[in-house]
């Protein structure tokens, strides 16, 4: 119910050690946003700061209009689910939920109005007599984001709320995450997870974190299809996206290049001429590798060195050369039969990256 | 070869004859104390306390009643008939004499001649036959030394005189209760001080805190002895003098540090995560202590008062130093206990009995309490 803005948000400790620097981001009331990044890029950090449990040393927050730097984090109207659960061990469900309205020194039958709103809609009704500790971790979970719940925030941050589940309770408590979302379209949320399929699924907009900055911030299918660097291509997406270093050999409405390993791409980039000549890294989605037919350009050429057969996919390595990271394709259907042999391979030009020096040459 | 690895090791009998060991030293001296403390002090000093359950061979000295209004005439002679035991006694007579050089002249039913017509005989359980004239049976009854085999027998006669009678040179009722004056209070107060400053110490943040924190391990090991002539002069110079409240702050001074090491030690271990979702949750500091902290510390408590109960309730030198004056009055048991040493050194039985009230509410505390005091501890150290 709230919108955020951050304006060149920096956080560093001890005066010295930078984890974070000129973020800017503006969230709108009733988007879910989903920071992603690779560990240690200050994405907890970050939704720390947001709820006001660790110092903002640069920039500012609003909240609403608001500056909320140096508000504490119960007067930000945030609410907060944690990876632990973080649950009060001595309490029961309905006094862990009762227990911010307590504090709050709401009437009674206010709180267990809100109690048993949120257990309705959670599915916690029965247990709400229960201690934590009799409870399975989905339960506890359900529990923790009731609690946030009850409170009506205005954001609720959720601190990779699924890690510690299960396969099978994480796919279930993401559905219920993205039910609960919408049924309250209101409310703006800030997820924070490692778990790409948690991002995808999830989020109105994603934020890829990585070196102290927002690598890029997008839809979901934006990330995917049209990555603006060469962090963002490998990082969104699984497995990661092949880049392959080449040379421009023919600029215009569609880029042609000559890759290292003799093979020759073409993305559907406009390039202009004064950029034939410059080395680039061709970028291509496993997945969006097909067996070429006749008439095809040859993208990759090569023998393959060993597949992994899943059934519905099989995934093909082909050999490193020149020290390089192998080649990855990802076929449809069963093929175990590549193994050793030679294969070609082309892909659609509309789904070739080019980066130079790192960046994308489709979205600059 | 299942002995190399795996979780039986090959040295368990050790462990376990180390255990029995370690508990038989322990239970021995108490049950000693225990058992002595029912038995009266002849048969202390005739057996040791792991014979009480079996009969005990003594030596006593008896006496048949005195002929004045017991002897009657039958025949031209004088008989004093009756029974040397008193009533509810029962013991068997293996030997006896009449004099303390031979106190094993005769076996029971034999007949003693006391000489000019004058006998005597005894049975083996304790009934006997006087007989002889008027002057011979006159004055005080006849002395008899009887070697005796008595039943066990158990008496509360110790309780009596060291808790009931009032004496105040055997008496530990007095002492008993100005030890518990002492210990509650200079137990609860150190914890109700320390929890607080754990909690600060562990989870607020100041300017200062890493040193209070390197300042109070230090203080864990400055030995109290250093401290009490200061003290003493203090509590004088500010009025206090000698007493009950002096004795508190020391107890409470000098149990501190280890009480604020203990209890951060603690709550630091307790996740951070609750804390702050307590904070985002709205609540204070002082809130988060009283409803989340202190309950979730619950076995530290415990566990820390446990020690802090029991070496304030053994404690000596700081209640001699600070408590008792020459009046006497708030002696405590410990303090009671040696001067009973010196004035009742030879009675065991009351030096026995006085020990085992001194040590029978920190057992009862120790047992009641025990699963807090070996959780507390393991919480504190294997997080």
């Amino acid at each position: 119910m709230a919108d955020l803005k951050l304006r060149n948000v920096g956080k560093t400790y001890g005066g010295k050690v930078e984890v974070l620097k000129g973020i800017d981001m503006d969230i709108s009331k009733g988007e879910l946003i989903v920071f992603v990044g690779p560990s240690g890029c200050g994405k907890s950090t970050l939704l720390r700061m947001i709820a006001g449990l660790e110092k903002i040393t640069a920039g500012t927050l609003e909240i609403d209009g608001m500056v909320m730097n140096d508000v504490p984090p119960s007067q930000r109207g945030i609410a907060m689910v944690f990876q632990s659960y973080a649950l009060y061990p001595h309490m029961t469900v309905y006094d862990n939920m009762a227990f911010a309205l307590k504090i709050a020194k709401k009437s009674k039958s206010e709180i267990d109005k809100a109690v048993r709103r949120a257990a309705d809609i959670l599915q916690l009704t029965d247990y709400l007599d229960r201690l934590p500790k009799a409870l399975s971790g989905g339960q506890r979970q359900r529990v923790a984001i009731g609690r946030a719940i009850v409170r009506d925030p205005k954001v609720y941050l959720f601190d990779e709320p699924l890690s510690n589940l299960d396969a099978a309770l994480r796919v279930a408590t993401r559905i219920q995450i993205a039910e609960l979302k919408e049924a309250m379209p209101e409310s703006t949320m800030i997820y924070v997870t490692h778990d790409q399929v948690e991002a995808m699924t999830l989020a109105d907009k994603i934020v890829v974190l990585a070196d102290k900055g927002i690598a890029q911030m997008g839809s979901p299918l934006d990330l995917y299809e049209r990555p603006d660097n060469e962090f963002v291509a490998q990082f969104i997406g699984s497995p990661a996206m092949n880049l392959i270093p080449g040379e421009i050999v023919k600029t215009g409405k569609m880029t042609e290049i000559d890759l290292a390993h003799e093979g020759h791409a073409v993305a559907d980039v406009e390039t202009q001429a004064a950029e034939k000549g410059w080395a680039v890294n061709a970028g291509v989605r496993p997945e969006d590798l097909r067996i070429a037919g006749a008439g095809d350009t040859v993208l990759v050429d090569g023998t393959v060195d060993y597949i992994e057969a899943l059934g519905e996919v099989t995934i093909l390595y082909f050999k490193a050369e020149h020290g390089r990271d192998p080649l990855i394709a990802k076929l449809p259907g069963i093929h175990d039969d590549l193994r050793g042999q030679t294969v070609q391979l082309t892909a659609d030009p509309s789904k070739v990256q080019i980066f130079h020096e790192g960046k994308s040459l489709r979205t600059r | 070869m299942d002995n190399i690895a795996g979780t039986k090791s090959s040295l368990t009998w050790a462990v376990n004859i180390s255990v029995i060991a370690l508990a038989l030293l322990w239970i021995m001296p108490t049950l000693g104390l225990f058992i002595s403390s029912f038995r009266t002090a002849d048969q202390i000093a005739t057996s040791g306390w792991w014979k009480a359950l079996f009969p005990s061979e003594q030596n006593l000295v008896l006496r048949a009643d005195d002929p004045e209004g017991n002897r009657v005439e039958r025949a031209g002679v004088y008989v004093v008939e009756g029974q040397l035991f008193e009533a509810g006694h029962s013991a068997e007579i293996s030997a006896w004499g009449i004099s303390s050089r031979e106190i094993s002249a005769y076996v029971p039913g034999e007949t003693a001649d006391l000489g000019d017509g004058e006998t005597l005989t005894v049975q083996a359980d304790g009934a006997y036959v006087w007989t002889g004239n008027a002057d011979q049976l006159s004055g005080r009854g006849q002395r008899i030394f009887v070697t005796a085999t008595t039943p066990p027998e158990f008496t509360t006669a110790n309780y009596n005189r060291v808790l009931f009678s009032g004496s105040t040179t055997d008496g530990m009722a007095n002492a008993f209760f100005n030890t518990l004056t002492v210990t509650i209070p200079a137990t609860i107060i150190p914890i109700a001080i320390a929890a607080f400053a754990a909690y600060a110490l562990a989870w607020m943040d100041f300017p200062g805190r890493g040193l209070l924190i390197a300042a109070i391990v230090g203080l864990l090991v400055v030995p109290l002895q250093l401290a009490l002539i200061p003290l003493l002069k203090f509590h004088l110079g500010i009025g206090i003098g000698k007493g009950y409240l002096g004795t508190w702050m020391a107890h409470t001074g000098f149990g501190l540090p280890l009480a604020v090491y203990l209890l951060r030690n603690y709550m630091v271990g307790l996740p951070r995560d609750i804390i702050e979702n307590a904070k985002v949750d709205g609540a204070t500091d002082f809130q988060i202590f009283t409803r989340i902290i202190l309950p979730l510390s619950f076995p530290a408590l415990a566990s820390f008062a446990i020690f802090q109960f029991l070496w304030t309730w053994n404690d000596l030198l700081v209640a001699k130093v600070f408590l008792i004056d020459a009046t006497g009055e708030t002696t405590v048991m410990t303090n009671q206990i040696v001067e009973l040493l010196g004035t009742r050194g030879g009675n065991w039985e009351i030096l026995a009995t006085a020990a085992f009230v001194s040590i029978a509410v920190p057992l009862i505390v120790f047992f009641s309490m025990q699963r807090y005091l070996v959780r507390g501890l393991l919480a504190g150290s294997v997080k």
